[in-house]
């Protein structure tokens, strides 16, 4: 059984989420619809719901991550849940204690959801399949595979400003070899019906067959940023490149980074996306990272109201009984 | 079936007299999704009120979410005015257990601090869990536990009792 049916329960309910692949059109939906009754959560005075009131929430991070880390750990406390982040990089790990025992340990402190980051792909559905079923796990990004929260995210984003994804052009530009959040954004994007979906990059920063994820493939901005509704910028991957896949960091930028000269190819009403962390004048310049078609910090926000609709959606789901009608 | 509108109009005129009574003259108005929501603006149209209507989708505030999860069509809650030192009609559709009312009270005080609240509800049907009792009532009704009674709407409001299950 794949990661895209071991994450649903035989109802084809959320229990996990580990992967945008194979979810339909209702799920990515329903997340979105949920995700926009809790957007306005922040603005209360009260900056909290108590849905998840007496669940632990144990974040996993095997990676590095400041934005996605914080994030899911202000959505579990602004559902009343408890929550512990654990960087394991710097702690078990490096004593030589396997991932199982780490498992195991932390289960025995009654938890009920793992948020898990990890540098393999893979390794969030491998702590799915090993946790006590009880207990719900959502990928925060492992390896090259899959960085699903981070999808939703953005099509969360895109549909607050643009809500007819049929007619919806897509850029995604940069290192998409290495890029989990891009492979994630396209499933999700296919999902969602939208019309056209571009990947702009160098050969040597592309996956083989990328075409058959669904996408047009363009090698030049000049061509494939022309009139498109949203330009996702990915950050380059500097830590994840081997050997010389590409030029040196200026000559990217030169062909590549989005300035504002390239931006008037784009619709004038382009939404300009990048996930985090920037490379100021690596991908993007800073004149548009932070100019008025910047969505950026807003994707920050979002992530929060969309983590928060994941957890509770999930974690609603297992306590559930199946085949229990609603 | 039933017409429900002039149970709606036997509410106002409850409602105008117990406001007049306390002396209240800028009520603001909170409809419970959904039918609670059609039914508040009803009253604000017969009460002649123009302060926009609050509306609130109580899904995460609900005490069986470890048994049900969350429900599939959240709306969001509004409340387009500061709700602080305001003086407040909650208005449901159907009042049964008390639960959805004791979840609305705990979301409106998330907003912040009113000065009172008063609960209208249309149909009042008995079986009540918690220490709850609506000061408006359209109509009092006695069901069995396996019938229900549903508000259908928006254009034209009916009561509709039937068997659960």
């Amino acid at each position: 059984m794949s990661a895209t049916h071991f994450q649903l329960d035989p109802q084809g309910r959320l229990l996990h989420f580990l992967t945008i692949e194979g979810l339909t059109r209702r799920h990515l939906t329903d997340i979105l619809d949920t995700a926009e009754s809790l957007h306005g959560v922040a603005e209360r005075r009260v900056k909290k719901l108590p849905t998840l009131h007496g669940k632990t929430v144990v974040n996993l991070f095997f990676e590095a991550s400041t934005r996605t880390r914080t994030t899911f750990e202000l959505a579990a406390k602004r559902l009343s849940a408890d929550v512990l982040t654990l960087n394991i990089a710097t702690s078990s790990a490096v004593k030589g204690e396997s991932l199982l025992d780490t498992l195991r340990n932390i289960e025995a402190m009654q938890c009920d959801m793992f948020v898990v980051r990890h540098e393999q792909s893979g390794a969030a559905e491998f702590i799915a399949r090993h946790v006590k079923p009880h207990i719900a796990v959502l990928n925060a990004g492992d390896g090259r595979h899959a960085h699903p929260t981070q999808a939703m995210l953005d099509v969360f984003t895109i549909r607050r400003h643009k809500p007819d994804f049929a007619h919806l052009q897509v850029a995604i530009v940069g290192d998409i070899l290495h890029s989990r959040v891009a492979r994630s954004l396209i499933h999700a994007l296919n999902i969602l019906g939208a019309g056209e979906i571009r990947v702009v990059a160098p050969r040597t920063l592309l996956p083989a067959q990328v075409e058959n994820l669904g996408v047009r493939v363009f090698h030049c901005p000049d061509d494939g940023l022309r009139d498109v509704d949203v330009i996702v910028m990915l950050r380059l991957q500097k830590e994840r490149m081997e050997g010389a896949l590409l030029p040196s960091e200026p000559e990217f930028f030169q062909r590549y980074g989005l300035t504002e000269e390239r931006l008037t190819l784009a619709k004038p009403d382009v939404l300009v996306m990048h996930p985090g962390p920037i490379n100021r004048g690596v991908e993007i310049d800073s004149r548009v990272a932070d100019g008025p078609r910047s969505v950026i910090l807003e994707q920050v926000t979002n992530g929060i109201a969309v983590r928060m609709a994941i957890m509770s959606i999930t974690l609603g789901n297992h306590a559930r009984p199946a085949g229990e009608a609603v | 079936m039933h017409d429900a509108e002039s149970l709606i109009e036997a509410m106002a005129g409850q409602l105008r007299e117990l406001l007049a009574a306390r002396g209240i003259t800028e009520p603001m108005l909170v409809g419970i999704h959904t039918g609670g929501v059609w039914i508040a603006e009803r009253l604000r149209q017969l009460l002649g009120i123009t302060a926009p209507l609050g509306q609130l989708d109580v899904s995460f505030y609900r005490d069986d979410f470890s048994r049900i999860g969350v429900h599939r069509r959240v709306r969001p809650s509004e409340l387009p005015f500061d709700v602080e030192g305001r003086h407040l009609v909650l208005v449901d559709d159907v009042l049964h257990t008390g639960r959805t009312v004791r979840a609305a009270l705990n979301e409106l005080f998330d907003y912040g601090r009113p000065a009172s609240v008063l609960l209208a509800v249309l149909v009042d049907r008995g079986g009540r869990e918690l220490p709850i009792e609506a000061h408006v009532v359209g109509a009092r009704l006695t069901l069995p536990l396996d019938q229900e009674v549903q508000l259908t709407g928006p254009e034209l409001l009916h009561l509709v009792i039937q068997q659960t299950g």
